[in-house]
């Protein structure tokens, strides 16, 4: 009960909702990130000696706000007095604490504490460095390291971006439908962000803790408001995702594509959860693009073999997607599904017409280059890899079309004059 | 006596574990589950998935309304149980404060079972 994993784990897991609860009534971020860190100190000296209390967040709340309190009672006998509207809520906020809190407190606090960090003129990787470190509370060396840059650099980064949103404003009335619903938008976008971030490089661990920390965050939004369906579809795709982790790289950490995947490495826990959440959205026949996608990645998820994968299912999908989303790289994607079915020709001219929007995206040339390929047009295929190389993102991405232009070079040493006749 | 041993904890708190300590929590609760199989206490046991992943069907008025998530939203919630075979509740009890060493956090409630009915189906799942 009081072992420090057991406190470490209580604390986490309370840090969105109280620092969202403290955020509420100090309405300032640093008062109440300071508020959140002293009642955690004075947790982990109390906890172990008295036990764990009954509700570990209503006492971080209660004990957060009385230390906030007593550090701005002792600097306003040297400063002039805190703004009225700093304090102006707090005589309200007594009642309700004393109360049961439940999920519904928290609901509006919690939302308006992620959707801060997505200020628009905030760009991703700031709203990412931002969630991660003010709603999940991992540290600036935990940030940096999975962004791969330096300590000093990754403070300056977030201490600039919380001064923006500082100047922004956001409300602090319970919002109302319409509003709510734009901020779950907002909100949900970021955690895709996050859980992006860590997919795309998840052969370094430090980056992969940051998909299981976007799928925290999307199950807790879920509890908060269980009839979302696109909060549903969100969080059903990066399990789905997520699950097939293992399988993604070698033991060199080179890509190993989703067909040739060793599927018994897929974690099936994380699998049957996604389907779950994926059924469930389903009903509510509010179709959007996370359901959408996660409805794909089940499909994937479904198929025991890569040859049983329902392809002309994921191309309906797809043409959906289009429909609701329209995007280049939504085309693309439904161009490999279409090359499956018809054969890589179409799938080829399916993408052409993409080429002005999508020259400058690494997958473009990287398809493009496996249906000349695969058309036996190596010349052409070999000049896609090498465009797709200059764009790669990850080592991981490099190395994996490499192999391709390897594979192409070695053909062509053994029979020089075919490839030009 | 049999006894059902529902499991009630924060699931926040426990999506928050590590790997490792999740690892280490399972690891423990298997050896106990072991122990207790032999001595011929330990009946079947399951664990729930999150209660995002709960729908619930209201049964107050005609038909059903179907509502998204667990029945109840409290604070601990239920994330699994154990059919145990216990002298008496002392028994049952003791039983329980070994899941409880093996697993921190949380709540047992201990519960007689009334009606038990064995997966009869031909070739169930043991």
């Amino acid at each position: 009960m009081t072992d420090p994993a057991w406190i470490d784990a209580a604390l986490v897991a309370a840090r969105p909702r109280a620092l969202a609860a403290l955020l509420r009534y100090f309405r300032d971020l640093d008062t109440a990130e300071e508020a959140f860190q002293e009642a955690s100190l004075r947790a982990l000296a109390s906890w172990p000696r008295n036990g764990p209390p009954r509700d570990p967040v209503a006492w971080l709340i209660l004990v957060g706000r009385n230390a906030a309190l007593d550090g701005l009672r002792r600097r306003e006998r040297h400063e002039a007095l805190p703004a009225e509207e700093t304090i102006s809520d707090i005589e309200d906020a007594e009642a309700p604490l004393t109360e049961r809190l439940d999920g519904a407190h928290y609901r509006d606090d919690v939302l308006r504490l992620l959707f801060i960090c997505c200020h628009p003129e905030l760009p991703a990787t700031q709203q990412i460095a931002l969630a991660l470190r003010i709603v999940s509370g991992l540290s600036v060396a935990q940030i940096a390291r999975a962004f791969l840059v330096g300590e000093a650099a990754m403070e300056q980064r977030i201490t600039r971006a919380k001064a923006k949103i500082a100047r922004a404003d956001i409300p602090f009335e319970a919002p109302g439908a319409v509003e709510r619903a734009e901020r779950l938008a907002a909100v949900a976008a970021m955690i895709y962000l996050v859980f992006n971030e860590g997919y795309s490089a998840a052969s370094d661990s430090a980056r992969a803790e940051l998909c299981a920390e976007a799928i925290r965050l999307a199950r807790l939004l879920l509890r908060l408001f269980p009839a979302e369906p696109e909060m549903m579809g969100l969080t059903a795709l990066m399990l789905l995702q997520h699950a097939r982790a293992a399988a993604r790289f070698d033991a060199a950490g080179e890509i190993v594509l989703l067909e040739e995947q060793d599927r018994g490495l897929w974690d099936g826990k994380l699998i049957a959860e996604g389907l779950a959440l994926i059924d469930k959205a389903m009903r509510h026949r509010r179709p959007g693009p996370y359901q959408i996608q996660a409805a794909i990645a089940a499909l994937h998820a479904r198929a025991a073999r890569a040859e049983e994968t329902d392809w002309a299912e994921i191309d309906a999908l797809y043409a959906a997607l289009e429909r609701l989303q329209p995007s280049p790289v939504v085309t693309l994607n439904r161009a490999v599904a279409v090359a499956k079915l018809r054969g890589a020709e179409a799938g080829l001219r399916m993408i052409e017409p993409l080429a002005p929007r999508l020259s400058g995206y690494f997958h473009f040339h990287g398809a493009r280059g496996a249906f000349l390929l695969q058309l036996g047009r190596k010349s052409e295929a070999r000049a896609a890899f090498d465009q797709a190389i200059a764009l790669a993102n990850t080592p991981a991405e490099a190395a994996h079309i490499r192999q391709h232009l390897d594979r192409l070079i070695g053909e062509s040493a053994a029979a020089p004059r075919r490839e030009e006749g | 006596m049999r006894y059902a041993i529902l499991c009630y904890h924060e699931e926040d708190v426990v999506w928050s574990w590590t790997k490792e300590e999740e690892a280490a929590v399972m690891d423990r609760l298997r050896a106990v589950r072991e122990r207790l199989t032999k001595a011929g206490k330990m009946g079947p046991s399951l664990r729930l998935m999150p209660t995002t992943a709960a729908t619930t069907l209201r049964k107050s008025q005609e038909p059903p309304l179907v509502i998204d998530g667990p029945f109840a939203e409290t604070k601990e919630q239920l994330l699994g149980f154990y059919i145990v075979d216990a002298a008496d509740l002392e028994d049952a009890l003791g039983i329980a404060r070994e899941l409880a060493a093996a697993n921190p956090g949380g709540a047992y409630e201990i519960r007689p079972v009334a009606l038990f009915n064995p997966d009869e189906r031909p070739g169930a799942p043991a």
